[in-house]
């Protein structure tokens, strides 16, 4: 099918994209257009205005300190896949890039429209939660902080209100002197497990109601449950599930 | 209505658009050129798969207008290029299409995978094409396809086609 028909603005500056929105109640912001562009074409969306900021270069930045990583949110899943990002997280952050949808799909999507976009089945919004990040978020009005587990409040749906932006997410860095990234189950994108040198354990997920979870464990208590990396997405499937029993998480 | 101006296939296109434009209906509609086909619409299938910038993009969700400046090849525009031969002439030899719907977007995934990946192995080469859909094949003859180009890229004579699944 095709889109509705809709206006279009390519502002220049994030200041810009921030006043258009704020001026037009029906403006929905479109980054690498990997999920609003099927919801466009298949009408389930049908804005009076997209704000294009795909090339807006504020959205682009990434910063590299000693407590943590500062992405832009219109830095893409290939940038991460590529190690355009750097790697202060043991791969991890590649790795889920990887897992996103295909390479042409992941030359234009980027993290902090996967993150608008709240979609259940997304992999960035469960991996960022369980990372501890937290977002910056910005309107004409003000700039503000979120954790982002306090970004999701269901199923397609966050605390952003429509004339607000996601300018950056920040990623701590783990201690590696205390930790570091295990691994990572991500097979249905719901519940992604990281384990740590400690013996901590993550997983976090949206639940059926729409709510994260946030849950830890100890490493025993995963491997008792047969915890190991496996290459196959039925295994992972497999696995994820067996990891989620474990932590006493009801399957969504 | 919005003016654009990109370069396809080496020629600068200029044309004015409704914002809905996706890309893949300006190269097919304004730009009149077909080879770019359009199967789901909504990014699952990938035949509409061709190069942004040299990388393979999916057209039908990429606005027309969020393409405007950029450099555009489609499968009309990859004769001469010593890598897409390599990969059509195995392409052909390795029977890697029948109806040929697919094989637009197929060329521009193959094309990635030689150019970024010049060591895959047939796993990762499944992996790279798992987002385009080929219902006549059964992919064998493509893996097969883009396995013996990168021998041939690699040095190698590439004489043996792999008939492992």
């Amino acid at each position: 099918m095709k889109s509705a028909a809709f206006q279009y603005e390519r502002p220049a500056s994030l200041e810009g994209a921030l006043q258009i929105l704020s001026e037009n109640e029906g403006a929905r912001p479109m980054a690498g257009n990997q999920s609003l562009g099927p919801m466009l074409n298949l009408r389930l969306a049908e804005p009076d205005l997209v704000v294009d900021i795909s090339r807006l270069p504020e959205l682009r930045r990434i910063e590299d300190s000693r407590e943590a990583i500062v992405v832009g949110a219109g830095v893409r899943h290939a940038d991460f896949e590529d190690g355009r990002v750097p790697d202060v997280l043991g791969g991890l952050l590649a790795r889920v890039a990887r897992g996103i949808a295909y390479r042409a799909v992941r030359n234009r999507g980027t993290i902090g429209g996967s993150l608008a976009h709240a979609d259940p089945a997304a992999d960035w919004p469960t991996i960022i939660i369980a990372l501890g990040a937290t977002l910056q978020v910005r309107s004409v009005r003000a700039e503000r902080v979120i954790p982002a587990s306090e970004l999701i409040t269901g199923a397609l749906t966050t605390s952003i209100s429509p004339d607000e932006l996601i300018e950056s997410i920040r990623i701590p860095r783990f201690d590696p002197a205390r930790a570091e990234v295990r691994a990572v189950l991500s097979g249905n994108g719901l519940s992604p497990v990281i384990m740590t040198a400690t013996g901590r354990a993550f997983s976090t997920g949206i639940n059926s109601n729409g709510a994260s979870v946030i849950k830890e464990a100890v490493r025993d208590d995963l491997e008792a449950h047969g915890f190991q990396e496996l290459p196959s997405y039925e295994s992972k499937l497999y696995q994820t599930s067996m990891v989620r029993a474990a932590l006493g998480i009801a399957n969504a | 209505m919005r003016m654009i101006e990109i370069t396809l296939n080496g020629k600068t296109s200029r044309g004015t658009v409704e914002p809905r434009t996706s890309l893949a209906d300006f190269i097919r509609y304004d730009c009149r050129l077909t080879g770019t086909h359009l199967g789901c619409e909504h990014g699952v299938c990938g035949a509409c798969t061709l190069l942004v910038d040299g990388q393979p993009v999916r057209s039908c969700i990429m606005l027309a207008a969020t393409a405007d400046g950029a450099d555009v090849r489609t499968v009309e525009g990859y004769r001469g290029d010593p890598v897409m031969d390599i990969i059509r002439e195995c392409f052909g030899e390795c029977h890697a299409l029948q109806c040929g719907f697919c094989t637009p977007g197929m060329l521009a995934a193959a094309y990635d995978i030689v150019k970024r990946l010049p060591t895959a192995d047939r796993d990762r080469i499944r992996e790279e094409l798992s987002g385009n859909l080929c219902r006549c094949t059964g992919y064998l003859g493509i893996i097969n396809a883009i396995e013996l180009a990168l021998r041939r890229l690699a040095g190698g004579d590439g004489a043996q086609v792999s008939t492992r699944g």
